[in-house]
């Protein structure tokens, strides 16, 4: 790609620490409501992280109310992201974790990693 | 102070705004470019200014071009166009950048020349809907069916619309928003696309229909 393309892109965000499929995250997300910003967490299951450069993102699975699963992508280079800690890490053996989808309760949880 | 410049479409990316929304850009190689010649009424019977763009060889050049360009002690430069203008404050030999004409906010227009398409249907070129799918048709899904009347007049009209060369065309891109003005690399961002390739050559003008 073009240096001069790369020269008006936004860096990585320093608050994303690295993530992988399986994580447990808590990611702090800065909204802006008429005058006032404030802050906004969502913690979930990284589902999929996908590549892309400018466009880089990751799904966070999480179960709301009612046990109904609630996703949402972020952009890696979003500087709406405060800052993501990581929880735990969880053994999965594929990049994508869409299985996590068909499954609630005992099955959707995932065998904790301990590095 | 004329509002126009010559730029190379560099290509399209995503920046965020200051509120962290995905902002799509095409990214614009614009100037620096120099004032070649002023056409005044008196002389030439209407007003624009001549912008001279991307300095090359001086062997690159014919001796005439080099001459009107010697003129006004200016370098070899590859692409001369022309913009309308009736008091364009800025005077032959001047060099104008990105930083000094346009700034973040305005509205824009970029010509550019679109991607060439070959010889194409009259499906791709005119949105024509093909005939039925079905029905025991054969060899009719993509034809352009009737394209004139009977036997009065007895022949198509001029200009009908049919298939033929698509692309290669003239194409402006009206009031598009400048999001982007780097001054030291002399690049310029606007929202949305752009027509052509990358490296195509773009005018880029304020926008006329405000």
């Amino acid at each position: 790609m073009s240096e001069l393309l790369k020269a008006v892109e936004a860096q990585d965000n320093p608050n994303v620490p690295e993530l992988s499929p399986g994580d447990t995250v808590k990611v702090f997300l800065r909204i802006k409501e008429g005058n006032n910003e404030r802050t906004q967490e969502f913690r979930g299951t990284v589902i999929r992280k996908r590549g892309g450069g400018q466009a880089s993102n990751f799904t966070v699975r999480r179960i709301a109310s009612n046990g109904i699963g609630v996703e949402r992508t972020f952009l890696m280079r979003s500087p709406r992201i405060e800052k993501i800690i990581v929880e735990r890490h969880a053994k999965v053996r594929r990049a994508q974790l869409y299985f996590l989808r068909e499954r609630t309760g005992k099955s959707a949880r995932l065998k904790q990693k301990f590095s | 102070m004329l509002k126009g410049l010559i730029g190379k479409k560099v290509g399209m990316t995503q920046i965020f705004d200051e509120a962290g929304a995905v902002v799509p850009v095409t990214i614009i190689e614009a100037g620096p470019c120099y004032v070649t010649q002023v056409r005044l009424p008196e002389n030439d019977g209407y007003s624009a200014v001549q912008l001279g763009f991307d300095e090359i060889k001086p062997k690159r050049l014919t001796g005439g071009q080099l001459g009107h360009l010697k003129r006004n002690n200016l370098p070899p430069l590859r692409f001369l166009r022309e913009f309308r203008a009736k008091d364009p404050e800025v005077s032959e030999g001047d060099k104008l950048t990105v930083g000094e004409v346009f700034s973040v906010g305005e509205a824009v227009d970029v010509i550019g020349t679109s991607k060439g398409k070959g010889f194409q249907g009259a499906v791709k070129r005119y949105h024509f809907r093909g005939g039925p799918k079905t029905h025991g048709q054969s060899d009719r899904q993509r034809a352009p069916g009737s394209r004139g009347s009977g036997t009065t007049p007895g022949r198509v009209y001029k200009g009908a619309r049919g298939p033929g060369h698509m692309g290669s065309d003239r194409v402006t891109a009206q009031n598009l928003k400048v999001v982007l003005v780097d001054g030291e690399r002399n690049l310029l961002g606007v929202r949305g696309a752009v027509p052509g390739a990358k490296g195509g050559l773009v005018l880029i003008r304020a926008a006329r229909k405000q």
